[in-house]
């Protein structure tokens, strides 16, 4: 699960056109929430140990009670200043490195993407990383023994797949309705065993997750609407915007 | 081969516009533009390749585009940019194309940027745009390592012919056993809509209250000659309108002339979908509502009232 400020939140600085994200709540994006609802329903349906794994930033360990309240059984953060989740070959190394040192997992659930990034690479480097085979963009998905079947979302056409796990599977947000944290499991969630690695008990330095990418810059895009707000009497309104839309041959 | 451009998508309409950006790219870098070509047993692939100013096509007839395995297609690419291959891709984002740059480059040890909207030359450097932080801004970037990988939304370029003539080299591929089974497929439910390329789109959200008004948003799409789009909740949540045609960050980007937008709150995940509209109409009864922020002109009012209202206006002027 990757941690995201609350992106309805942002502010953007109108001179410069910079997002504002000092102060913000962080949270984890919706759909690594889908991710992990799917994990608590297989584990209520045929018993298994879900993990919540994270990489990210001191603050990690706030956010994560969330998750172990909703029913994972215990978390693994990897903390250290670098690992901030701007870049995903770097993101993607160190959970493969967390995997393997936790043993590897039968099934690994991710979201399609990130709430901010949304590059969805995570899945696929993973996928490559650890050569185990993987199921991208699945809004439904049945364990039976060893196999899973999932049906998948390629654009007009959904295809129903089977492979053996271990696997690793992207949902959707069509996938369930993830619940909400129980208030009585909120306190508990700080008593579930919570691991917090650094770089170096995953056998890493920082020096290998030097990023792959420069940005250049990361700006609102320019405004260049008319922002023009007709209120009041309704009749009167939908008559300016009739002839607004005829002025600019948009409209009979 | 010489080191330079591929481009590659199982989409041919992707294709050509990923051709048509990779032309001008390639001839700003100075550098060979080359297209993969999957299965193509009479050549015509190929050579729709040059007319869209390929130099040179990389046929691979044992592989084609219907079914492709993710897996497979990764190694299709691997072994064509492996050490002396082109240095820089660009895929088609679609989801097959999605998941496919991701594993191309962990196999490369290769950045990749996903969704790319821009793609520019600047100091003899590849600069790339692409949405962050959900949609609220945009982000420019350059992937520092030598390889690079680069997928494209759909429709972001516009194809442009510009006819060639150019090599065609036979890739000798042997595919790995696939380890995802393909059981089943099936078109997904729902009318056939493309709403990419309506004109006119109009756009509904949460403050529709029951799937039965609908009826007053399709009176106004009639007065408007313009196809019906939503959000998300009321495709995925609600199930009122078909999945073809939802808007937003998940899916579709459209380009309309003109957008209304119908009791839409405006959150980016949606908007980012419809940004690269001419003209933008909001009606909200909040007037707080952040789809205020991005439109041309905006009623605030109850949705019930303004849309009758509009629709019957536009008639009147129509006749």
């Amino acid at each position: 699960m990757k941690q995201v400020v609350d992106l309805q939140q942002i502010r953007i600085k109108r001179d410069t056109r910079e997002p504002v994200l000092e102060g913000l709540p962080l949270l984890f994006g919706d759909m690594d929430k889908n991710a992990l609802e799917e994990a608590v329903r297989i584990k209520e349906k045929h018993g298994a140990t879900v993990t919540v794994l994270s990489v990210g930033t001191p603050k990690l360990k706030e956010t994560v009670l969330e998750a172990l309240a909703i029913g994972a059984d215990q978390a693994t953060l990897v903390i250290d200043p670098v690992c901030d989740g701007s870049d995903p070959a770097a993101t993607a190394l160190v959970l493969a490195e967390a995997v393997k040192k936790l043993g590897g997992g039968d099934l690994i659930l991710v979201g399609e993407g990130s709430a901010d990034n949304y590059s969805g690479q995570i899945g696929s480097r993973l996928a490559e990383a650890l050569d185990v085979p993987q199921v991208t963009y699945v809004r439904q998905l049945t364990v039976e023994g060893s196999t899973i079947t999932a049906v998948r979302d390629i654009e007009n056409v959904l295809e129903v797949v089977k492979v053996d796990q271990p696997v690793i599977v992207s949902v959707t947000s069509e996938i369930n309705k993830p619940r909400r944290a129980p208030l009585t499991q909120i306190l508990r969630a700080s008593r579930k065993p919570m691991n917090i690695w650094t770089l170096k008990d995953i056998g890493l330095t920082p020096d290998r997750l030097s990023p792959v990418h420069r940005v250049v810059s990361n700006l609102a895009p320019r405004q260049q609407r008319k922002g023009i707000l007709f209120e009041g009497d309704l009749d009167e309104a939908v008559g300016k915007l009739a002839d607004a839309l005829r002025k600019e041959g948009a409209a009979p | 081969m010489t080191s330079g451009i591929i481009v590659s998508s199982e989409v041919d309409s992707t294709l050509f516009e990923l051709l048509t950006k990779g032309r001008e790219v390639s001839q700003q870098l100075g550098i060979q533009l080359c297209a993969l070509s999957l299965r193509d047993p009479d050549g015509k692939n190929a050579q729709e390749c040059f007319q869209y100013g390929a130099q040179e096509v990389v046929a691979v007839p044992s592989i084609g585009p219907s079914g492709l395995d993710p897996e497979v297609y990764a190694r299709v690419l691997f072994q064509v940019m492996k050490e002396g291959g082109p240095d820089i891709l660009l895929l088609g984002s679609t989801k097959l194309g999605k998941e496919t740059a991701g594993r191309i480059a962990q196999l490369l040890q290769a950045g990749c940027a996903s969704d790319a909207i821009g793609i520019s030359v600047r100091d003899s450097e590849l600069l790339i745009e692409r949405y962050s932080l959900g949609g609220n801004t945009i982000s420019s970037e350059v992937i520092t390592t030598k390889k690079k990988i680069i997928s494209v939304m759909p429709r972001t370029f516009e194809a442009q012919p510009a006819p060639t003539t150019g090599t065609v080299t036979t890739l000798d591929f042997k595919p790995p056993p696939q380890r995802v089974m393909v059981v089943e497929r099936r078109e997904k439910a729902g009318e056939k809509v493309s709403i990419e390329s309506a004109e006119n789109l109009v756009c509904v959200g949460q403050g529709l209250g029951k799937k039965e008004d609908l009826k007053l948003i399709n009176d106004l799409c009639a007065a408007l000659k313009a196809e019906l789009g939503c959000t998300r909740a009321l495709s995925s949540d609600f199930h009122w309108l078909s999945e073809d045609r939802m808007v937003g960050i998940s899916g579709k980007k459209c380009k309309p002339k003109l957008h209304v937008s119908i009791g839409v709150s405006g959150q980016i995940q949606h908007t980012v979908g419809v940004m690269s509209a001419k003209l933008i109409v909001a009606i909200n009864k909040d007037k707080e509502a952040p789809i205020f922020k991005i439109a041309d002109y905006g009623i605030v009012g109850d949705l019930y009232q303004v849309v009758p209202k509009l629709t019957q206006r536009l008639k009147i002027s129509a006749s």
